[in-house]
C-alpha cells in the first residue's frame, strides 16, 4: 500500500515537471510511474481521476470544458480497466490449468509405465515423447512364460488430452486377460471390440502388435492401420517396409486381422514407430523415411536404446525443438 | 425498504435513468468520482442485460449501512427467460469475448459484493453492493 500513499505526490511532481519543460525525462518518469502503478493494481480510471483532480488544484481557473472532458475520458477508459483485470485473472487461470495438466501427465506416465524387457540375444530400445504434455502414443511390452516377448505400439488419431485419456483405457484393456490366445491377430480383434464399445465414435486407434518368439526367432505380427515400420536385413544391409493390412481399431467390431510372420536373423533389426516420426515436419517439409534409415545406419553400432535416443535428438533438432506430434520409436536388434 | 428507489427498464433510455439514479445516490452516500463511475458502469451493464435478454424488469438502488459503514446496493430484477448456466455466465472471458461488454464478472469486479439468483423460465435477480472505504 506504500505506493498508493505516495502516488499522488509522485504523479503531481511528474506532471509539474512536464508542464514546465516538456522534457523526455519527465515522460520517462511517467513511464516508470506507470509500471509501478500497474504493479500495485492501480486502475486506469483512478489515474484519470487523479489527473483531473491535480489539474483542478494546480489551475483553479481551468476552463470548465477541460474539467468536464475528463468525465468522458473516465467513462470510456473504465471498461478497459475491467477488461485488463479480467485478462489478468484469465492468465492466472491458465497457469493453474497448466500445472493441473502437468500433474495429469505425470499420472498418465505412471499409469502407462512399461518395462523394456531384458533378454539375452535381443537388444531392445524404446522412446516415446509427447508433443505437448500428454502422450497420445503408447507402447507396451509383455514377456511371457513361452519365451516370447509381445510388443504393442499404438497411436490415437487425435492429439492432446482426449487422446491421452483414451490411451489409458487401452492399457487396461490389454492388461485384462484377453482369452487364452496371445496371438497378435486375436489380441487386435479383442482390443478392437473393446475400443468399438467404449470409445467415442470419433476416436480411432491405430495399433501394431508383434510377438517375438525367442526360441525360433520368428516375429509374428498384425496391424490395425498403424504406420508401417521396417525390417532391417543385416546381411544385405537393406531396409524393407513391414507390410501388414488391417482396419483401425474402433471402426467395425467384426474386423478380422491377418497375422504375418518373419524370420529374424542375427544382425537384423525390427523398427517400429508412430506417425509422429514419419510426419516430422521441418521448414523444408516432411522428413523422408530415407532420412530415418540413414540415421539408423549411422548409429547402428550403438545399443538399441542409444540409437532411438540419438534419432530422437536428431529429429528434435531438425524441427527446431518444437514437436508437432507425439514421437514414438522402438528398435529390436537380434544380437546372437 | 425506505431507502430504495427503482427505475423500470423497458427502453434503452431507461438505462440512462437508472444510471442517473445510481449516480445521485452514490453522490449522496459519499462515493468519489471513480467509484461513482464504477457504480454507474455496473448499473449500465445490469440494466442492459435486462433490456436485451428479458425485455423488461427493474433496477433498484438502495442506501445501505452495515457495521457503521455506508454503501450502496443495486438490485436488478427481471422475469425473463433466466440464465441457463450461471457458472458459465460468471466465467471470465465468456461474455466479453463476444463483445458484450464487461459481463457479469465485470460487474462483480466493479462492486464489492455480488449475489445472483436465476431460474429458467422465471427470471433473474442480481444484487451488487459497494462500500465506502
Amino acid at each position: 500500500m506504500a505506493f498508493r500513499e505516495t502516488m499522488e505526490l509522485k504523479y503531481q511532481e511528474i506532471l509539474k515537471n512536464y508542464i514546465k519543460d516538456q522534457s523526455e525525462t519527465a515522460l520517462y518518469q511517467g513511464q516508470k510511474f506507470s509500471r509501478k502503478s500497474i504493479e500495485n493494481q492501480v486502475t486506469p480510471e483512478e489515474i484519470i481521476s487523479l489527473h483531473k483532480q491535480l489539474l483542478e488544484d494546480m489551475y483553479p481557473d481551468l476552463p470548465k470544458y477541460v474539467v468536464h472532458s475528463f468525465d468522458i475520458l473516465l467513462e470510456v477508459i473504465l471498461p478497459y480497466g475491467v477488461a485488463y483485470r479480467e485478462n489478468q485473472s484469465l492468465r492466472d487461470q491458465k497457469r493453474e490449468l497448466r500445472s493441473e495438466i502437468e500433474i495429469a501427465a505425470n499420472v498418465q506416465q505412471t499409469l502407462l509405465e512399461t518395462k523394456v524387457p531384458v533378454v539375452d540375444g535381443l537388444d531392445i530400445g524404446a522412446i516415446s515423447v509427447p508433443a505437448k504434455h500428454m502422450n497420445g502414443d503408447y507402447y507396451h511390452f509383455v514377456q511371457d512364460e513361452n519365451n516370447s516377448i509381445s510388443i504393442a505400439i499404438a497411436d490415437v488419431i487425435g492429439k492432446g488430452i482426449p487422446a491421452a485419456l483414451c490411451m489409458s483405457m487401452i492399457k487396461y484393456a490389454m492388461d485384462s486377460p484377453l482369452e487364452n490366445r496371445p496371438e497378435p491377430s486375436s489380441v487386435l480383434e479383442n482390443l478392437n471390440r473393446v475400443v468399438e464399445q467404449n470409445v467415442d465414435p470419433s476416436m480411432f486407434i491405430s495399433m501394431f502388435y508383434g510377438m517375438y518368439n525367442h526360441d525360433r526367432h520368428i516375429f509374428s505380427y498384425a496391424s490395425a492401420g498403424h504406420e508401417p515400420g521396417f525390417f532391417y536385413d543385416g546381411k544385405k544391409d537393406e531396409f524393407q517396409e513391414i507390410h501388414a493390412k488391417g482396419l483401425l481399431l474402433g471402426i467395425d467390431k467384426k474386423t478380422k486381422y491377418i497375422q504375418y510372420e518373419k524370420q529374424i536373423n542375427q544382425g537384423d533389426m525390427i523398427i517400429l514407430l508412430s506417425d509422429g516420426v514419419t510426419e516430422c515436419r521441418t521448414d523444408e517439409g516432411f522428413i523422408e523415411k530415407e532420412v530415418l534409415m540413414t540415421y539408423i545406419k549411422k548409429y547402428a553400432d550403438l545399443s538399441s536404446q542409444e540409437i532411438v535416443t540419438n534419432i530422437f535428438k536428431e529429429f528434435e533438432r531438425r524441427q527446431n525443438f518444437q514437436l508437432r506430434d507425439d514421437f514414438t520409436l522402438i528398435i529390436l536388434k537380434r544380437d546372437v | 425498504m425506505e431507502n430504495q428507489s427503482c427505475v423500470l427498464i423497458q427502453t434503452e433510455w431507461d438505462i440512462v435513468a437508472a444510471r442517473q439514479l445510481g449516480r445521485n445516490v452514490a453522490k449522496e452516500v459519499g462515493f468519489g468520482t471513480v467509484d461513482q463511475a464504477r457504480i454507474t458502469t455496473a448499473i449500465s451493464e445490469l440494466a442492459r442485460n435486462i433490456y436485451i435478454y428479458a425485455g423488461e424488469g427493474q433496477v433498484c438502488i438502495e442506501k445501505i449501512i452495515k457495521n457503521g459503514q455506508a454503501g450502496l446496493r443495486i438490485v436488478a430484477v427481471d422475469k425473463g427467460p433466466g440464465i441457463p448456466d450461471i457458472r458459465l455466465a460468471m466465467e471470465d472471458g465468456y461474455s466479453t469475448s463476444g463483445g458484450l461488454g464487461a459481463g457479469l464478472p465485470g460487474v462483480k469486479r466493479l462492486m464489492d459484493d455480488f449475489e445472483i439468483d436465476s431460474s429458467l423460465g422465471s427470471g433473474t435477480e442480481i444484487k451488487a453492493s459497494k462500500w465506502i472505504r
